[in-house]
């Protein structure tokens, strides 16, 4: 699609929706949000951008196959259930430490991890799916 | 708890990643892909002897307590399962190497296979209904690219069939799960038998149970529910058809089992012998559409049918013996059709076709595929001494037990007709002349395989072939472990108290 | 509430059970998609309609303070409809790679993978298929 305002819409939002999708990831902590809606936002800033100059700049853009995308985001999660193995814990069971960092207590735990491979997943998912049939033709 | 019980599932879907991650490189996806399904072989027997030497085995992932949180659990009829869905992962790996094609391969064959895999053994594993139906989406989903996975015209016809009856199936055991959480308030396998103890609801029990049984059916294509097997196993390359044939159709038999031993046990008059006049059809409906047939992959899909039939047919006796039977039958068919499939493969490799008016001169050219052939037709005809011999007659002999003649005479009628079909396969492609129109006679450009490609394709059938031979010999000890599986299908207390009160 | 919600429940299943009868493979499927929503309202009817607070409970409290509505239907409903619409998605691609490979989405007129016996009369719009070796 050849239009100079969707193009200069999409430069702008582009970074503004992946700032979006950072932020609702790191939400999901405690309140709605989470890696899969953060994921879907992410992955629909570079759908916008796709629309706007094509799949071929999008995926130079993005440097990285979203399959390629996807088997990180499974080995995370699988990292995430792996750490709690490790710690005598049943599988999947949260492992925390609770760091202090310019005098704040910050919670860091495995199900961050786990929701880091949910983003990746979700981002290679969605835009694997939507190149391939935006290619199609 | 028992952290062995989440390798099974950890193997496949890590090696999956790994292997898309790499997914730029074949050559390391194949090898990543054999060494997985090596591993997760080695950990599945592991797991078969710790459920054997320790009863029965149950993780909470994330440690919450059932009957509240996913549970996972393996008593010996699931750890058997897994352990021979880790030879067939490993056996059919291997074939995959000379098998598979490049375009295939970059479109992500070895991924799909180990999630394929990883889905397989969820739904063995698993023990919360809901859960089982998530597995079987898992299975599904990955099933339907790998039978579509290549979009030739007959992969995508077959694939039509076999996509919108399977997504019927899925709805209905969804619709069976939601009933069965009304009735009892619960999920988990065993707090949901535990709440059915008290025989309150049997109406509406055994009809939440005819649900299970008509999903569970086509899934597992017994009669009237199975003509989607036969349009759409044959459209794929052999690899994808073998691990088809080997392990969809037997988890819809495990689901089965699973489901009419620890839930639906109210009132066994009545679903059992719903089961029982299942199978007879079953059985001979496949074996007469395989008489039909003179493509090998097609009578080998009809032949599924057959064997479904005697599965669920010692599922209806229900006795000590006819479990034990219905397990080792089981295994035996994972074991013996598989082979023959890969069988096909490598003289399809050979001579160009599976047709059997253009197959010819096996036995003079190539004598190893030959006994390759004749040892797992024998085995799935049921001649002794080897595996097929003794299921049939585990469980024929429980229904003499329970003398139900009817049926008993319609199955060793069955064992007949598939030792002819069997006949018919030796005598048109091994006994036979060579026909004109085979293509490595008429087609210049056919050249059948040859060297390391000769030896992956051989390999995995000779390994599984020494497998069929040894536990129709040496059955003994591994009968004792299929008794003790029956002992705890029979009794649902040890399940219930495995995962309730660990 | 609950008698309302199992007839509309049937009716979509009427729905559904008449679309999946067409020889149009793409009313196939959008009768497979609705018997799917029919089947995620049974669950969530199943699990019981009652008038409670989202089961979320306070910073401040460790237990829900009121009467809260059961959250697992509500996941389960969830979980089946993500899945759902994946099989859909595919079942809808297929459904195109069909039309443009096979050229017909007349369910009766697919007849590659199993090509007609000898004899057998087909309708003269049929795709035939041949027997295939490789």
């Amino acid at each position: 699609m050849n239009s100079v305002i969707l193009k200069t819409a999409a430069r702008l939002l582009f970074p503004l929706l992946l700032v979006f999708s950072i932020f609702l990831f790191f939400r999901g902590h405690n309140e709605p949000g989470g890696g899969f809606i953060g994921g879907l936002v992410g992955a629909s800033a570079f759908v916008l951008f796709a629309i706007a100059f094509g799949t071929e700049v999008t995926r130079k853009l993005l440097r990285i196959d979203p399959r390629i995308l996807i088997g990180w985001g499974l080995f995370f999660a699988l990292v995430s259930g792996i750490m709690s193995m490790m710690a005598g814990d049943a599988f999947f069971t949260g492992q925390w430490i609770f760091p202090v960092l310019f005098g704040s207590e910050i919670h860091l735990g495995t199900p961050l991890i786990f929701d880091i491979g949910v983003y990746l997943v979700v981002v290679g998912f969605t835009l694997a799916v939507i190149f391939a049939l935006e290619e199609e033709n | 708890m028992s952290h062995i019980l989440i390798y099974p599932l950890l193997i496949p879907i890590l090696t999956a990643s790994i292997a898309l991650i790499f997914f730029k490189s074949r050559v390391f996806q194949r090898w990543i892909n054999v060494l997985g399904s090596g591993l997760l072989l080695g950990f599945s027997a592991y797991l078969l002897y710790m459920v054997q030497s320790d009863g029965i085995q149950v993780l909470q992932p994330g440690n919450w307590e059932a009957p509240f949180g996913i549970t996972l659990v393996a008593d010996l009829f699931s750890a058997l399962l897994v352990c021979v869905t880790g030879l067939k992962a490993f056996a059919i790996s291997i074939y995959s190497l000379g098998d598979m094609d490049e375009r295939r391969e970059s479109f992500g064959f070895h991924p799909l296979y180990q999630i394929l895999i990883f889905g397989v053994n969820g739904a063995f594993l698993t023990g919360d209904l809901f859960n089982l139906y998530v597995w079987f989406e898992v299975m599904l989903i990955t099933s339907f690219v790998l039978l579509s996975l290549g979009n030739r015209k007959t992969q995508i016809d077959g694939a039509v069939k076999y996509v919108v009856i399977n997504l019927l199936s899925s709805l209905i055991f969804l619709s069976g799960v939601g009933i069965m959480y009304g009735i009892t308030g619960t999920l988990n396998l065993a707090a949901m038998a535990e709440a059915l103890q008290d025989g309150e609801n049997t109406g509406l029990v055994i009809t939440a149970s005819m649900m299970f049984l008509v999903s569970f059916g086509i899934k597992s294509a017994v009669f009237p529910l199975f003509f989607w097997l036969p349009a759409s196993y044959h459209t794929p390359p052999i690899t994808v058809t073998a691990i088809f044939g080997a392990l969809l159709t037997k988890v819809g038999v495990y689901s089965l089992v699973r489901v009419f031993t620890l839930l639906f046990t109210q009132d066994i008059g009545y679903t059992h012998t719903i089961l029982l006049w299942i199978s007879v059809p079953t059985m001979v409906v496949g074996v007469l559409g395989a008489a039909s047939q003179y493509d090998v992959r097609k009578i080998l899909s009809f032949h599924i049918v057959s064997q479904i039939g005697y599965m669920i047919m010692g599922l209806a006796f229900f006795t000590k013996i006819a479990l034990a039977g219905v397990i080792y039958y089981i295994l035996h068919n994972i074991l013996a059709k598989t082979n023959l499939f890969l069988v096909a493969g490598v003289a399809q490799k050979y001579v160009g076709s599976y047709h059997l008016s253009k197959l010819g001169g096996l036995y003079k050219n190539y004598p190893l595929l030959s006994s390759l052939f004749a040892i797992s037709a024998i085995s799935l005809a049921g001649l002794p001494p080897l595996t097929g011999f003794w299921a049939k007659y585990t469980v024929i002999y429980a229904g003499l037990e329970v003398q139900e003649w009817v049926v008993i005479g319609f199955a060793l009628a069955v064992g007949l007709m598939t030792m002819f079909s069997m006949t018919k396969i030796w005598m048109g492609a091994y006994w036979s002349k060579l026909p004109d129109k085979a293509p490595v006679a008429s087609d210049p450009g056919f050249k059948p395989v040859s060297g390391l490609h000769r030896v992956a394709l051989l390999f995995p059938v000779m390994l599984i072939a020494a497998f069929i031979v040894g536990l129709g010999i040496y059955g003994e000890p591994f009968f004792r472990i299929l008794f003790d599986a029956a002992d705890q299908l029979l009794d649902p207390s040890m399940y219930i108290e495995a995962v309730l009160n660990p | 509430m609950e008698p309302l919600l199992a007839i509309v429940v049937g009716v979509l299943v009427a729905f559904s059970v008449y679309l999946m009868l067409r020889k149009n493979l793409v009313r196939v499927v959008i009768g497979v998609v609705i018997l799917s929503n029919a089947v995620n309202l049974l669950i969530f009817t199943l699990g019981r309609l009652d008038r409670g607070i989202p089961p979320l409970i306070p910073f401040t409290e460790s237990v829900p303070s009121e009467v809260f509505a059961n959250p697992l239907p509500q996941a389960l409903v969830l979980t089946a409809i993500v899945i759902g619409f994946g099989l859909f998605a595919f079942a809808l691609v297929l459904t195109y790679r069909a039309y443009t490979e096979i050229g017909t989405i007349n369910v009766d007129d697919m007849r590659m993978a199993e090509p007609p016996y000898e004899g057998e009369e087909l309708p003269e719009t049929a795709v035939k298929g041949e027997e295939t070796d490789s």
